[in-house]
């Protein structure tokens, strides 16, 4: 029967351990398989390796946050819900000031729109997700992507692609909301679509601002008299991302 | 109208990751409660540091700010009981009993905890073992990541993540072959 120590010691060990991990490249990945195939104590650490893992997933149990702590933390995230919430007053004054803090670059004048409007925007995107219609112009590059829209709108949207930050221009294509012909610009994240709707509206920018639907996110703000619509079924914290690198492009 | 939506792009970047902070500190802390304290200081100090967040890691942001504050509680513990800390990366949680010199002192911490199990047995791992170990196999984070969440050079990850897997590794056999 091996003992703890009999596992123990090749200069290599660390890169099994790597390989393991999925750490390596493919290169080193195969330097490494060429190693153990002679080398028993690789081999060894190799199977105690996979035998540790197993034994952590069936023993040692993942603690998810209980119920109740969300509950407070999501009360105390959105202040005007968090008047019921049990607790909150003792950290009040913490959060408070933390809130002044956010709120002094967070302050958003939520766009008007028209009632209804969120709904409009997904069902756009609902309709462009069905097979063949996600793009009119299919184009990875915002200088075939921009003239396209020429003579199909009455203004030019802001063409962007935010590729460098992961969220590569896929293409555009044209959407009625609200009784309006509109741009629709098309991301990728990962394999998720974003699509972001983009059309002319009066007023003062504005930061963005979160909305969900049936479990699709949507951002939305106003840039330079143009209303801006992201919707998504990313995860959240990754559409607010996305807005934030879009406002930030020049 | 204006109003604040702090709450809600807050809420979007840490409210997600609330399973992985709360999973950490509870593995940090090794107490329910304690853990609750320690997720709910987090998230104010992230709140409070949110505006100043940049890059695209919101997990491992909030992840470190969790493993801060869970130190923190660590430290006014220790006056009031025994917490097995470790001193640093070559030292073990000391144990009370008569060592053989023979043995190394991991060897030593498997032999006081002969008949725990593996839960108990992590539990037990000194603090800095523990952490990479729970945020690699459980959280299942890329070096890199852990790295920083944990404030040391990858090579150290490496090492860390090593010795933890020894240590639980006889535990591991051992309940294979009784």
């Amino acid at each position: 029967m091996t003992r703890p120590h009999d596992t123990g010691e090749c200069e290599m060990t660390l890169l099994v351990q790597a390989d393991f991990d999925g750490e390596l490249d493919a290169a080193q990945a195969a330097a490494l398989a060429a190693h153990r195939a002679d080398c028993p104590i690789c081999q060894a650490a190799t199977e105690s390796l996979g035998r540790v893992r197993q034994a952590l997933r069936e023993q040692a149990p993942y603690h998810r946050a209980p119920d109740a702590l969300r509950a407070r933390l999501t009360a105390r995230a959105a202040p005007r819900r968090a008047t019921s919430a049990p607790g909150w007053r003792r950290t009040a004054v913490a959060f408070v000031a933390g809130g002044a803090i956010a709120a002094s670059v967070m302050l958003a004048v939520v766009p008007s729109g028209a009632p209804g409007l969120p709904d409009q925007v997904l069902a756009g995107h609902l309709r462009a997700l069905e097979p063949g219609h996600l793009e009119d112009v299919v184009s990875t590059d915002q200088h075939t992507v921009k003239p396209w829209f020429d003579g199909k709108l009455d203004f030019a949207p802001p063409v962007k692609d935010l590729k460098a930050d992961g969220f590569p221009l896929e293409g555009g294509r044209l959407d009625y909301l609200d009784g309006r012909r509109v741009a629709a610009m098309v991301y990728g994240r990962a394999k998720h679509v974003i699509d972001l709707y983009v059309w002319p509206e009066a007023g003062a920018d504005t930061m963005p601002s979160m909305t969900e639907r049936d479990g699709y996110n949507i951002v939305r703000w106003r840039q330079n008299g143009m209303a801006l619509w992201a919707v998504s079924d990313v995860e959240r914290y990754q559409l607010v991302d996305f807005a934030r690198r879009w406002r930030a492009m020049p | 109208m204006g109003r604040i939506d702090g709450g809600r792009d807050f809420e979007g970047l840490v409210l997600p990751h609330l399973d992985a902070a709360y999973n950490l500190a509870r593995w940090l802390v090794r107490d329910p409660v304690a853990a609750e304290d320690v997720v709910q200081e987090a998230a104010v100090r992230a709140l409070t540091y949110f505006a100043s967040f940049r890059g695209d890691n919101a997990r491992g942001w909030f992840l470190q700010i969790v493993r801060n504050a869970a130190y923190a509680s660590l430290k006014l513990d220790r006056g009031l009981r025994t917490v097995p800390l470790a001193t640093g990366d070559d030292t073990v949680a000391a144990v009370p009993e008569p060592v053989d010199p023979a043995d190394n002192p991991e060897h030593t911490l498997l032999k006081t905890q002969a008949h725990a199990g593996l839960d108990r047995l992590l539990a037990g791992l000194p603090v800095e073992l523990r952490e990479t170990i729970v945020l690699r196999e459980l959280e299942e984070l890329a070096y890199k990541d852990i790295a920083q969440i944990t404030d040391v050079p990858i090579g150290t990850v490496m090492s860390r993540l090593w010795r933890a897997r020894r240590l639980l590794a006889a535990a591991a056999q051992r309940e294979a072959v009784p």
